[in-house]
Parts: C-alpha cells; sequence; structure tokens
C-alpha cells in the first residue's frame, strides 16, 4: 500500500485487500525518545519531539501551531464494536498525541475457548481477531509514518485462551497487553489453577515478543464499594502479578503496574491519592507505571469526568507516569466516541505540557501526613501478605474471600470476591506433563523433554520442525471469515454510499451513524426537563431519542438536559455553498504594491464596543498586522462614531476602513456595517474607500451582503487584509503591481 | 472472611521499627513466598489453551488446533504434549507436520500414539 496522506482518507478496502500476505514491521514496545525540547524560545524538560503531522491543541493557534508532546507514552482506548471504523479514529488519535493504542474486547471473548475468526460485531468492544488484528495493525503501520513516531498496537491476554492470545499477539505484531490472572479468577470466575498455568506459557511468550505486560489491579477499585479502602490491597495484588511475570522471564522494564487514583473530588483527591501514589512508586520503583484515569466515581458529565482526570494527571506529574492511559469523559454514559476520544489526549496533552517539569519546581513533603500515610499503606499491604500467607497461600486466600473486601486491610467486612479451588470455568482442566511431554517450539514455559530427540535443540526446541511461526510468519494460518451473515464485508455494503462519495452524514463512533447531540435548558424541574427534552429531540424530526445527561441549576428554576437522537438525511456535498478562502498575495508583493502606491488605514472598533484585541492583532507590526507590508494606519480607538470613520478618511486621505464589530446582540454588527456605507455614500467617498469588517461573528459572506468590501473572521492574520487591500486597490484604480 | 474491626496498630508492632528500606526488602520476600507456588505449577501443568498455543506455533489455523487437542484431550494424551504427538506422527511416518496433525485430527493416528507412548511413563 502506499503511503498516506494528510489530505486523503485513508482506505479501508486497501487496508483489507491481500491481508492474507501481510506481516507485521516489527515486534516488542517502543517508548517515546524523551527529554529536553526547545520550541519557540520554552524549553520544555518533560518532552519528546514534536509529531511530522499532528493537530496541536486549540490554543496553539496563538503559538504558532506548536504542538509540544509530553515524555510518556499516550493511551487512546478504541473500541466501537466496528474495527473498521475504529480505525479511523486511530487515525485521528494519533494526530492528537495517541502512540498506544488498546482495543477493548467484546463482551463474553474471555470465556470463549478458543480464538475467535472473522470479523464479527462486538459489543462494548470488538472480538479480537487474527484478521482484525492485522487490519488494524496494518493501518497502524501506515499511520505510524505519517505521523513519524511509532504507535504500539494492545490487547488483551486472558479468559480461558490466554496463551492462543499470546502467541496471536506475537504472529500479528501487538506490542503491549494487559496479563494477570487475578483478573481471571476474581472478575471472571475462571479457575485459580488453570488462570495460573495459562499465565505462565502466556507470559513467557510475551516475554519472547519483547511486549509490554500491564496487569489487572486497578479492577479492584473499581468493583471495591470504597475504592480508596482496596489501596493496601492494591499493593499486594501488583506484587504478585509483577513478580510471577519477572520470575517467568519478563523484563522489569516491560512490567507495568496499571494504576488509578482511587478517590475522586468531591473526596479530598489528592489527599487520599497522593500517598498512595507515592506508595507505590517507592515500592515498585523497578517497574513502569501505567497511569490510568478514575472511572469509578464517573457520571453523565464529561465536564465533571474531565477534571477528576486532569487531577489524575496532576498525580502523574507529582509523581511519575511512563503510560498515561486517557478515559474519554463520555464513558460514563456510552461506549466512547470519536470526539471524547481526541476530547481526552487533548486533556492529557494540555494538562502534562502544562505541568512540564511540576517535579523541578516543588518537593513533597516528605514528613509529616504524606509520609505518615504512605507508610501506612505500605504496611497495610505486608500485614495482608503476611495473613495470606499463613492461611496457606493465595489460593486457600481467595478462597476464603480475602480480596476486593470492602474494609481497608485488616479491617474485614465479609464481602470480598470468593472463589473455590475446584470451581469456576475451566476447573478440572489442567493436566500433569508426563516425564516425556515434550513442545516443538519457541517460547514454551516450563518442564520440556526435547533432549528425548535431539540434545541439540534442546535450547531452540523449535529446531525440531525446522522453525516455528515465531521464526517462519509464512507457516501462519491466515482465517479470512467464518460467519457470513455478520462480517465486514456487509457491514461497509451497508454503508458504502457515505465512503468517498458526495454524501455525509453526522457521526458519533461509525461510518453515518446519525447520531448527534442537543444541549438543552428548561426553566422547569428536572423530572420534566427530561421529558420535555426527548419532545424537542423528536420535533426536530431526531429518531431514537435518549436523554445522556441530566444536571440540575436549581430545583425549580431550571434544569440542563444533553439528549441524542439521530438524523433523518444525508447531506449532499455538492449542493454546499462552501465559503471561499481569501485568497493571499506573497508578501513581497503585497509589500512592493504598497511601496509604490502608498495606503493608508482608518481603524477601529466601531459603536458602542469596547473589544479591541482583535483589530489591534491585525493592525500592530508587532503581531504581524498590515503595518508590517508599509501600510500606515490611523487607530481612532473603541466604540468610534461610525460618522467619525468615514470623516477620518476624508480628512487624512484614507483608502480603506477598517471597522472591527465584535458585539453581535440584536445585530448591531450588521446595522453598522451598512451605516458605515450609507454614510460613505452621502459624502460620496464610497468608490474610492475600500471598507473592511471584522470580528469573531463576522463571516465574509455576511459582511458583503451588508455592503462592505469583504468581511474578516477569526483567525485572520495581517497578510490577509493587506492582500484584498491591494487587490482591491488594484481593481478601483486601474494600478499595475 | 469473618467481618473484624481495624486492628492495625495492634498488628504492626513488628513493622513500627523497620526502616523504608527493610520494609520494602521484607514485602519482597513476602511476595517471593506468595509467587513460587505458581512456579511449580507453571512448570509441571499444561491445559487446552496451552496446547492449542503450541499447535498455532507449528504452524495450524485456530480450528485445526482446537480440533487436535480435543482429540487428544479424550484420548488423554496431552500429557505427552499436543506438540509433541503431532511431531511424532509426523516423524514416524515421514509425513509433513500439518499432515500428521490433520490425521490426529480425523482420529486416526491415535491408535498407533497410544501404542508409541504406553512403553514410555
Amino acid at each position: 500500500m502506499r503511503k498516506l496522506n494528510p489530505n486523503e482518507k485513508l482506505n479501508i478496502h486497501d487496508i483489507l485487500k491481500d491481508l492474507d500476505q501481510y506481516h507485521p514491521r516489527r515486534r516488542g514496545w517502543t517508548w517515546r525518545d524523551a527529554g529536553e525540547l526547545k520550541l519557540r524560545g520554552f524549553t520544555y524538560k518533560e518532552a519528546s519531539p514534536t509529531l511530522k503531522n499532528y493537530v496541536p491543541l486549540p490554543s496553539a493557534n496563538a503559538l504558532d501551531g506548536i504542538d509540544p508532546q509530553p515524555d510518556c507514552v499516550v493511551t487512546a482506548e478504541i473500541a466501537s464494536g466496528r474495527f473498521e471504523d475504529d480505525i479511523r479514529r486511530m487515525r485521528m488519535a494519533a494526530y492528537h498525541g495517541a502512540d498506544h493504542i488498546m482495543v477493548i474486547r467484546t463482551a463474553g471473548q474471555s470465556h470463549f475457548d478458543g480464538l475467535i475468526e472473522g470479523t464479527p460485531q462486538g459489543v462494548g468492544g470488538i472480538p479480537i481477531t487474527r484478521k482484525q488484528l492485522r487490519a488494524q495493525r496494518r493501518a497502524l503501520d501506515l499511520i505510524e509514518e505519517e505521523v513519524g513516531r511509532p504507535i504500539n498496537y494492545h490487547s488483551y491476554v486472558s479468559g480461558v485462551a490466554g496463551p492462543e492470545i499470546a502467541v496471536l499477539f506475537t504472529e500479528e505484531g501487538v506490542n503491549g497487553a494487559h496479563q494477570d490472572p487475578q483478573y481471571n479468577i476474581l472478575y471472571r470466575n475462571i479457575n485459580m489453577v488453570r488462570s495460573i498455568v495459562d499465565a505462565a506459557e502466556s507470559k513467557k511468550v510475551m516475554a519472547y515478543a519483547n511486549m509490554l505486560q500491564i496487569d489487572g489491579a486497578h479492577n479492584a477499585n473499581a468493583t471495591a464499594r470504597d475504592a480508596w479502602k482496596v489501596m493496601p490491597e492494591l499493593l499486594v495484588q501488583h506484587a504478585i502479578n509483577s513478580v510471577f511475570s519477572e520470575k517467568i522471564g519478563i523484563r522489569p522494564e516491560n512490567i507495568a503496574l496499571s494504576t488509578v487514583p482511587p478517590a475522586a473530588s468531591p473526596s479530598p483527591d489528592l489527599k487520599l491519592n497522593l500517598p498512595y501514589a507515592v506508595a507505590l512508586r517507592e515500592f515498585f520503583d523497578k517497574y513502569k507505571m501505567r497511569a490510568q484515569m478514575n472511572t469509578k466515581y464517573m457520571d453523565s458529565s464529561t465536564r465533571e469526568a474531565t477534571v477528576t482526570h486532569v487531577l489524575n494527571l496532576l498525580i502523574s506529574r507529582l509523581t511519575s507516569a511512563d503510560i498515561q492511559s486517557t478515559i474519554t469523559p463520555d464513558e460514563g454514559r456510552n461506549v466512547p466516541w470519536h470526539i471524547y476520544n481526541i476530547e481526552a489526549l487533548d486533556t492529557a496533552k494540555q494538562a502534562l505540557i502544562g505541568m512540564d517539569d511540576l517535579r523541578g519546581l516543588l518537593n513533597l513533603n516528605q514528613d509529616g501526613y504524606l509520609y505518615q500515610k504512605k507508610r501506612e499503606i505500605q504496611e497495610r499491604a505486608i500485614l495482608m501478605m503476611e495473613e495470606i500467607i499463613d492461611m496457606g497461600g493465595y489460593f486457600k486466600a481467595v478462597e476464603a474471600g480475602m480480596f476486593v473486601d470492602s474494609g481497608e486491610y485488616p479491617e474485614r467486612n465479609g464481602d470480598g470476591i470468593q472463589r473455590d479451588i475446584d470451581g469456576g470455568v475451566g476447573n478440572n482442566s489442567t493436566i500433569k506433563r508426563d516425564k516425556d511431554y515434550m513442545a516443538p517450539v519457541t517460547a514454551h514455559y516450563g518442564y520440556n523433554n526435547v533432549a528425548q530427540y535431539d540434545e541439540k535443540a534442546v535450547e531452540n526446541p523449535a529446531m525440531l520442525i525446522d522453525g516455528c511461526t515465531f521464526e517462519k510468519p509464512d507457516k501462519i494460518q491466515f482465517i479470512d471469515e467464518l460467519d457470513d451473515s455478520d462480517n465486514v464485508y456487509l457491514r461497509m455494503e451497508e454503508t458504502e454510499k457515505y465512503r468517498n462519495t458526495n454524501l455525509i452524514k453526522p457521526e458519533v463512533e461509525w461510518l453515518a451513524d446519525g447520531v448527534v447531540t442537543v444541549d438543552l435548558f428548561f426553566p422547569v424541574e428536572s423530572k420534566i426537563a427530561g421529558e420535555a427534552a426527548i419532545v424537542a429531540g423528536r420535533n426536530m424530526n431526531l429518531k431514537d431519542v435518549e436523554v445522556i445527561h441530566k444536571e440540575v441549576l436549581h430545583p425549580s428554576e431550571g434544569t440542563r438536559v444533553q439528549i441524542k437522537g439521530k438524523v433523518q438525511f444525508d447531506i449532499d456535498m455538492t449542493t454546499l455553498d462552501i465559503p471561499e478562502e481569501i485568497e493571499t498575495m506573497s508578501e513581497e508583493d503585497v509589500y512592493n504594491y504598497v511601496k509604490k502606491h502608498p495606503l493608508k488605514v482608518i481603524a477601529g472598533t466601531g459603536g458602542d464596543d469596547e473589544h479591541s484585541v482583535g483589530i489591534r492583532e491585525v493592525l500592530d507590526i508587532k503581531h504581524g498586522g498590515v503595518e508590517k507590508y508599509g501600510i500606515s494606519y490611523a487607530y481612532l480607538g473603541t466604540s468610534v462614531p461610525i460618522e467619525k470613520f468615514v470623516d477620518a478618511a476624508i480628512e487624512m486621505d484614507a483608502q480603506c476602513i477598517m471597522m472591527s464589530t465584535i458585539i453581535s446582540h440584536d445585530d448591531v454588527h450588521y446595522k453598522n456595517m451598512e451605516k458605515l456605507h450609507n454614510y460613505a455614500v452621502e459624502k460620496g467617498v464610497r468608490d474610492t474607500l475600500v471598507l473592511l469588517a471584522g470580528g469573531t461573528q463576522v463571516t465574509p459572506e455576511i459582511a458583503r451582503k451588508h455592503k462592505m468590501d469583504q468581511g474578516f473572521s477569526r483567525g485572520t492574520k495581517g497578510i490577509h487584509i493587506a492582500s484584498f487591500l491591494v487587490k482591491r486597490h488594484q481593481e478601483m484604480t486601474g494600478n499595475e503591481g | 472472611m469473618k467481618e473484624r474491626q481495624d486492628d492495625f496498630d495492634k498488628r504492626r508492632t513488628q513493622l513500627k521499627n523497620m526502616t523504608d528500606a527493610e520494609l520494602k526488602a521484607y514485602f519482597y520476600e513476602l511476595s517471593d513466598k506468595i509467587v513460587d507456588p505458581f512456579m511449580e505449577l507453571g512448570e509441571h501443568y499444561t491445559s487446552k489453551s496451552v496446547e492449542r498455543s503450541v499447535l498455532l506455533r507449528m504452524g495450524f489455523s485456530s480450528i485445526e488446533a482446537k480440533k487436535i487437542v480435543d482429540m487428544l484431550n479424550e484420548n488423554n494424551l496431552l500429557r505427552k504434549g499436543a506438540g509433541h504427538c503431532v511431531y511424532r506422527v509426523a516423524r514416524d511416518n515421514q509425513i509433513s507436520i500439518r499432515d500428521a496433525g490433520h490425521q490426529i485430527a480425523e482420529g486416526k493416528a491415535i491408535d498407533t500414539l497410544l501404542e508409541v507412548f504406553s512403553n514410555h511413563a
């Protein structure tokens, strides 16, 4: 496939073509090239290089579009149920700074005994299959080239098919994975012994592939009633998986702890979370920290979630984060949408860069509350481990319901998760290896009597079969589709009329899903407002209207309601009246023209309007305004009476009036434009004066409709105005360039 | 577990005087004790999923691997290793690994395998 062009859509058909022949370019995890970064006169300490192609933060508009990247890997979790639509979102995410794309599995995959094949649609995630992985890895291989930074691809090695998934991931170039048998045992009720046996093999394979492993301890926060009370246990869970993994052979730098600040405001967020973060990083300093964001205390407010997540980012900067995961602010109400994945990434980028070198600016208080609390968490964790050993080990402790109890250890509330050693999915499914047990493959864990066939093959068992798929990818068997009624081809056929045609439709997750949100306020109590909002949505011709968020502003004075619904129309892009882009001349041409034909501008804010920032920016030489091109100006100030513009232009022999008009209340900006025109006509100077209006609510079309020569909106630079003025002046006077 | 009050102050007596470094060392000492039994399990046991993962690496599809493992499991042969059985059939009959796997999946090579391995412990 050819390289991606930022101005062209990624063609999903091309990604799926000849997929059976595709093999990933590399294995293993990649960290960012972290260090100092100098950009536009700033020096960042915890940063990494800017991307080749990117979308910067909105405020970067005022800073030459710079996009400094933080030092840590940044994660986006993308899995809408349709992997083909997720590919487009992955590309958007990469432009916003994601270099770790995590794919959530469809509900129920962990109990699926074997691998799923083909491309069925998922629920709350996607079925992880060879075809899906290969297609997404292939797309990411192109996307990483486009943005100029390696992208780590990630999913889950758990359930009753862990070892097979680990092998699949190695073959398909997946760079990181969640692997923690405790997750199987506690949350998926998979038999404990089976989970441990499978985990040993999975970890061995992951170690071979240099995959980064993330554990599952964070699930305890999400499950426990008061998440912060589980902090001592989190240390225990992290230790169990990390030490187990290291003993199997995963290098410590590839072992990452999934850690979430357990509490969220309105609890005293930092007082609870910071000592825990410090305790953890002190005990686990040889491993990596994957800082996840809090999901436990998320409701439907995207604003509230964002603030919680920024506080989580503060913890990351106050302590450390090797990987900063992002949770979308809409996760409390639906499977994440495109826009919220991007919001979450921008939130992380903005906050991390904004808090650059925080630890260089201040020190954590090493005594008093912070120290005592940190030490207490560590001691409580140790006491819990002592008791686990006293009880007869891990399995006995799980049988007794030691884990995920809502009491802060050693307090116990008797509500922990309890599993039987002879229970759960896959009970009694492990088999003792005989003395002649053998497996002629690479990265197989445990007893393996290869010597019975060839002493020389002991270090390289796959030698017996002339190499396995890890050495010879051509041996991999690719299955395309198994289900004629549920696959990517059928889904794409349904939406084909929106793929590279003139038709478009709004969407939140799937191509042409038609979903829109409407934000409403009703001056009534919550119950009535919700129903009123649904009626409002229906009256807007939306289908499947649902309330997705409600917020009381006052019990009787009013309620905010957000609804979603589906629009019933397509938009044909060829029928759109696209506002023209004003063509700019080269700076040199403008400068030379003005040198030959001096131009003078009368400028100010019209009517009763005190806003002057915008117009100063397009006038002053300092901001690259028109003055830069030799155009002189007389600035009349703010709230200039309309007549005064024209009178001044006559008096000073100016060729142009630039009127800024920000206030749009009661259409006063339109009225002022017409007034300016009429007065110029009245004075007999309209034919020799170029009249320009500018402001945030002004568009070229509106300005021209109201008798201006041109209008300028947000984002206007001096060169735009100077170019237009020169061209218009040429037309009016017949001057040559 | 039975409900109980927080008795942290009483339990921590022996930890109280440890330095931070000692505490950390002790934490890892306990971690080792909890995890060591896992290593034994991993070393000496296998599962259907482990065996299917071996067959994937030997160049079988997930569907083929499932059939082969189910057939071997029914005949109590997974204790020898699924990959081992396939390798043995291929070697003894001078056929490819994939052909050997297909024979096992169809139940053809099972009797021979049972006989071959009857001499082993």
